[in-house]
């Protein structure tokens, strides 16, 4: 195994079971993660992004959700095989999240440095006292003022709440953070300081960052790798200039055609046609193959695999067939 | 927060006032001759007549009203019973401990109860366990409280002879009208414990708590519990409220001299005196158990703190 990885999904599938049906969320996930960099998951709501991250940190909600296959390898360590306890021990340490919400994701009752010191009494400190200290530290790391940390979150804004919530994660110095949609709650300028607070930290931690987002601003802001979801599956996988530059999968080529450019003059957004496919029924083909303006006659019929077009640069449809190195 | 608790004492003043004219009312204008009561039927007009010169019953209502409010404010003086004659403080306050005793312990058990058994149906809900707990809420609801005390009796007085059938004096006297009280409440708590945690176990911060990787019991009760409190806190506030009132079934065949025996009794005898004492006292005590309640509100949840300061 690659020394440099240091978290692997592989043929990750899970499920949802409702009242309604069955919900396909993910569907044959792979990809890997290397140390220090930052992966970005890309996709519309109910891609399966945060099922994906949930899936990782096995916090998936029970018993509704079932992962079908698949391993979620850490440093080799299979996690979906891992004990209860084991996962309490690499939750907050090794691999930490930042959840979407700020106004919600932290508990109305706790005082903020109660919160970031709980983690830390977990994980690294080996008393109350020494907790609190630690917490503090990490809490003026993120910018609250030191008259605030013994607060409770309904007298923070929303921005703040955030940076609450990035301490708590970092706290234990995780080898891994997973940021769901971290900034998408917040309002732009917010948006902006809470990025750049998160870079900057991650430089300092050198931790290997999972950013799910649906935003392309921050992708390009942030990321060394982008996967692009949709469907529950990952349709093109490759490094930033990959993507950005040399985009081959049409859904993202429809994503980035949904940007409004500024220097040009534009009547009207370009927006991809259609609505995510109802996730409680497996396609048979190509899940994008109904908005899809080159989907052919087999991409109704046939699963298309995963197709290397350019080293470390994967599509999956059927139009590269052929065209890579190895089918994977 | 004592700013909070001094102007809620403050307000139970016109609360107060407002029983106290209402129930003097009501008393005023209920048909019916107390002096036949005290003096019997075979007592002659002239005999009757005196009497209520000398009660004061011929005087108009607010002069009444005036006396009333005197005797009460300034020599803590409810008036006498028409039957026993007693001061109907004296008699109130013989038998409050009873009662309170009883309501205390009724409700630490319902909350208790009620707790456990809502916690573990919301953590593992729509399972064998859920509908077990669910069940015996149900069940503790619906029974009859006449007839769970005389089962409890049949079991542990009769049959196993660990407790008092019958009586007041000591702590063994109040478990079983204890238990027979708090059981309906605690089905009532269980469910309302169970609806309210199951609302606060999808939120976020429970997700929160769990990608520290802490225990899920640890989730449960520090997480989701505290947050799940204000619905519950409510529920046996008014459950306790209530009991203070008197559980006049438990307290007639527990044979304890409770207050809501007394008022019962009160209200067939016509003891026009200890009916109003009584519903005084009651009103009085449901206040305090409502400051109570806001106070506890305070203590579960920061929010509301600050919107008291």
């Amino acid at each position: 195994m690659d020394q440099n990885v240091i978290l692997e999904v592989k043929n990750l599938s899970l499920n949802y079971v409702t009242d309604d049906g069955t919900v396909y969320a993910v569907n044959d996930l792979n990809f890997v993660l290397h140390k220090g960099s930052t992966l970005c998951l890309v996709g519309e709501t109910g891609a399966g992004k945060t099922s994906t991250a949930k899936a990782i940190m096995g916090i998936l909600p029970h018993p509704q959700s079932k992962i079908l296959s698949g391993e979620v390898l850490l440093e080799g360590e299979d996690l979906l095989k891992a004990s209860k306890k084991r996962m309490q021990s690499v939750r907050g340490s090794k691999i930490s999240m930042i959840f979407q919400d700020p106004m919600t994701s932290l508990n109305p009752v706790m005082r903020v440095s109660d919160q970031v010191a709980e983690v830390l009494r977990l994980h690294k400190a080996k008393s109350r006292i020494e907790a609190a200290k630690m917490a503090k530290e990490v809490l003026l790391q993120v910018g609250i003022k030191e008259d605030r940390i013994t607060e409770y979150p309904h007298q923070f804004s929303g921005g703040m709440r955030q940076r609450v919530g990035i301490a708590m994660a970092l706290a234990c110095s995780p080898e891994i953070l997973i940021a769901d949609e971290p900034t998408t709650a917040l309002d732009v300028t917010i948006q902006a300081q809470v990025l750049e607070l998160m870079k900057e930290l991650k430089k300092q931690y050198e931790m290997a960052m999972i950013m799910i987002t649906h935003d392309l601003g921050i992708v390009a802001d942030v990321c060394d790798y982008v996967a692009v979801m949709y469907a529950g599956s990952i349709v093109e996988y490759g490094d930033r200039r990959h993507i950005f530059t040399n985009a081959k999968h049409p859904y993202t080529i429809g994503l980035f055609g949904c940007i409004p450019d500024l220097s040009i003059e534009q009547e009207e957004l370009i927006p991809i046609k259609g609505m995510t496919p109802d996730p409680s029924k497996k396609p048979k083909g190509c899940a994008f193959a109904p908005r899809c303006a080159y989907a052919t006659e087999q991409c109704f019929q046939e699963t298309p695999g995963n197709y290397e077009i350019e080293p470390g640069h994967w599509v999956r449809c059927l139009q590269f067939r052929g065209e890579d190195t190895e089918n994977v | 927060m004592l700013k909070f608790i001094a102007k809620r004492l403050l307000m139970m003043i016109p609360v107060m006032a407002g029983v106290i004219v209402i129930v003097f009312s009501m008393m005023y204008i209920t048909p019916g001759d107390p002096t036949m009561i005290i003096l019997g039927e075979t007592s002659t007009e002239e005999e009757r007549e005196a009497l209520r010169e000398d009660l004061g019953l011929n005087d108009g209502y607010f002069k009444r009203l005036g006396d009333f409010c005197y005797n009460l404010i300034f020599k803590l003086d409810l008036g006498d019973s028409y039957v026993t004659g007693q001061p109907v403080m004296d008699t109130i306050k013989a038998r409050l401990p009873a009662t309170a005793t009883m309501a205390v312990v009724s409700v630490a058990f319902a909350v208790i109860l009620g707790m456990i058994l809502g916690i573990v149906s919301a953590v593992k809900p729509y399972t064998l366990l859920d509908n077990v707990s669910m069940t015996l809420a149900l069940v503790g609801v619906s029974m009859p409280n006449f007839w769970q005390g005389l089962l409890l009796m049949l079991l542990f007085s009769v049959k196993l002879g660990w407790l008092p059938a019958t009586g007041y004096g000591t702590w063994k006297h109040i478990i079983l009208p204890a238990i027979t009280v708090g059981t309906s409440s605690a089905g009532i708590i269980a469910r309302m414990t169970r609806s309210s945690m199951l609302e606060v176990i999808n939120a976020d911060y429970i997700n929160t708590a769990r990608a520290k990787g802490q225990k899920e019991i640890i989730v449960v009760i520090r997480h989701g519990l505290r947050n799940a409190l204000i619905p519950v806190i409510t529920t046996a506030g008014l459950q306790f409220g209530a009991m203070l009132g008197g559980a006049v079934l438990t307290e007639t065949v527990f044979a304890m001299p409770g207050l809501g025996k007394l008022m019962v009794d009160s209200v067939s005898g016509r003891d026009y005196t200890v009916v109003q004492g009584g519903v005084l006292v009651i009103a009085i005590m449901f206040s305090l158990v409502n400051l109570l309640v806001d106070i506890l509100y305070a203590y579960a949840d920061p929010r509301v703190r600050s919107s008291y300061s």
